[in-house]
């Protein structure tokens, strides 16, 4: 198996405090990744300099040439720039990207900060741009969406999500109180993480049962709360790694699958891309799933958890609703799963929802995740997720 | 508060003969000799192989249900007056899947797997009509 030697490490982390209503100035996305570059070259304790290597998902004041701007911005000259656009996916697709680079020895470190927040100065003269509601669909002319999707309504997240859970439960069945119990377990960790935005508010599965029906089977409080903030990681080579301040986080294994944008047009809809991804990253890294001490699964929905335990190989497949109830998922239990709370009870920072799993696995490897630390934690399973289950990246990562 | 108008599809110069099909109540759909099989939605050249060699051909978009949920929250502010929305992915007996809405059923009666049949549904725009479904 051809892949990474695990010689590229996460040196650096940081993550701003999930917040409903922005405390923080307004900031341009700019100045947000500027705040954020800094914040992970300062926890890594290395020199500025060092870096040479930027991906991005892209600069709100600047329609194109992200990375060269960012370049100019940071005053940081690269030999390695990349736009990554693979929606909740992104941020684990930037990891193994720039892990690769490392390992190539085209860069030394590489940011990947992930700007958090809509809260952006305004024009005086330019009123802001209409709410997109459109979300990840395309109404341009000649959009497959546009023409096939949203004339029926077929539009978000909350919708299209919801119907792979009908159908789950169509073949494997449903117990709707499995599925609450995620976001229980998860919320249990929100409260031992200060910067969860419903850190201090525990829930109960009944508190999830009884929350109001969003679209049938997936209740209010299985969904994500947008939050602003705003997360990143440095990536860098084993010298600098070395002399890092915190211990390394080594990417051991990766794997990415993109099978569709809309899920209409699944081969299986019941088969998630993450099931390819997981089994590369597996034999890549050489490790098996009894090896993974923590996992960070993204979890823009409860079901989106329950499948990409299955899929990953953590469960049997059609046995998640089973396997769930049977494990305690708290950072104390003996499946810890989303230690920080995950995106259900973290928060959603927008597009930086998907490093929040990132720095959640890495976190916990450094030893720095406080009260809800997993003892003698060396092996986090990470996993990110763009549009609905369509495109899917897994990691491993590993502490010496 | 005025709801914002439904989005409405635009043919393009792809995709004109399955709404000009619509629109006469009749449903075209490409068909890849090479591969044997159907294809939704419509394209130039076959999805995979990337053969030149689609031809439409009718089918009567008989088919089964998917998969559906009720949603009971506007999924936009088009739809805003209109949940609960039943969304819904059909499979053609022809083979592919279509995204579509339910009409003309209980949300309490729908199951998924069961036999539905095509409602064209004609839009006030000229020539524009939506594939919809109903219980067969």
């Amino acid at each position: 198996m051809t892949g990474l030697r695990g010689e590229a490490a996460i040196v650096g982390i940081a993550e701003l405090a999930a917040e409903r209503r922005p405390t923080r100035p307004p900031m341009f996305t700019l100045d947000q990744y500027a705040l954020l570059a800094k914040m992970v070259v300062e926890d890594a304790g290395v020199d500025p300099a060092c870096v040479n290597g930027l991906l991005t998902h892209g600069v709100a004041e600047s329609a194109m040439f992200a990375p060269a701007t960012l370049c100019e911005y940071l005053g940081l000259a690269l030999d390695f720039g990349e736009r990554v656009d693979l929606g909740g996916a992104t941020s684990a697709g930037m990891v193994w990207r720039a892990a690769a680079a490392v390992e190539l020895g085209v860069c030394d470190a590489v940011l990947a900060v992930v700007p958090g927040s809509a809260s952006v100065p305004q024009s005086q003269k330019c009123p802001p741009p209409a709410p997109n509601w459109y979300g990840a669909s395309s109404n341009t002319y000649g959009s497959p969406q546009a023409e096939f999707e949203i004339p029926y309504g077929n539009v978000g997240q909350n919708a299209p999500y919801a119907q792979i859970a009908q159908r789950y439960a169509a073949q494997f069945g449903y117990d709707p109180a499995a599925v609450a119990k995620i976001a229980v377990d998860q919320r249990t960790n929100a409260c031992a993480h200060p910067g969860a935005v419903f850190h201090g508010t525990s829930i109960t599965v009944d508190d999830v049962l009884a929350s109001p029906m969003i679209a049938d089977p997936i209740h209010m409080l299985e969904t994500v709360m947008r939050v602003h903030g705003g997360v990143g990681v440095l990536i860098a080579n084993a010298d600098i790694a070395r002399r890092s301040r915190h211990r390394p986080v080594w990417i051991s294994g990766f794997g990415e699958h993109i099978a569709f944008k809309t899920p209409t047009y699944a081969d299986d809809l019941l088969c998630t891309p993450i099931a390819r991804a997981a089994d590369k990253a597996f034999a890549m890294s050489g490790l098996s799933r009894s090896d993974v001490d923590i996992a960070s699964i993204y979890d823009c929905y409860t079901i989106t958890v329950l499948m990409s335990l299955e899929d990953a190989g953590f469960c049997a497949k059609g046995k998640g609703m089973s396997w769930v109830t049977d494990h305690d998922l708290t950072y104390r239990g003996d499946f810890p799963l989303n230690t920080a709370g995950g995106q259900l009870s973290f928060g959603q920072a927008g597009m930086a929802g998907g490093m929040h799993h990132v720095v959640d696995g890495a976190r916990q490897i450094m030893g720095r995740a406080g009260k809800g630390q997993v003892p003698d934690c060396d092996t986090a399973f990470v996993t990110g997720n763009g549009g609905i289950m369509s495109e899917q990246v897994a990691l491993l990562m590993r502490g010496d | 508060m005025t709801v914002e108008p439904r989005p409405v599809p635009e043919p393009t110069p792809v995709s004109r003969p399955f709404w000009d099909g619509l629109a006469q109540h009749r449903i075209l759909v490409q068909y890849s000799p090479s591969q044997q099989r159907y294809v939704f939605y419509p394209r130039t050249l076959a999805p995979g192989n990337l053969a030149d060699d689609l031809e439409w051909r009718e089918i009567d978009g008989a088919g089964t249900l998917y998969t559906f949920t009720v949603a009971r929250r506007p999924t936009g502010p088009p739809w805003s007056d209109a949940p609960p929305q039943l969304l819904a992915m059909v499979q053609w007996d022809a083979g592919p899947r279509i995204s579509t809405e339910l009409v003309d059923v209980k949300p309490s009666d729908i199951r998924i797997g069961m036999r539905v049949k095509p409602v064209f549904d004609d839009l006030p725009e000229p020539g524009i009509t939506l594939l919809r479904y109903r219980p067969a």
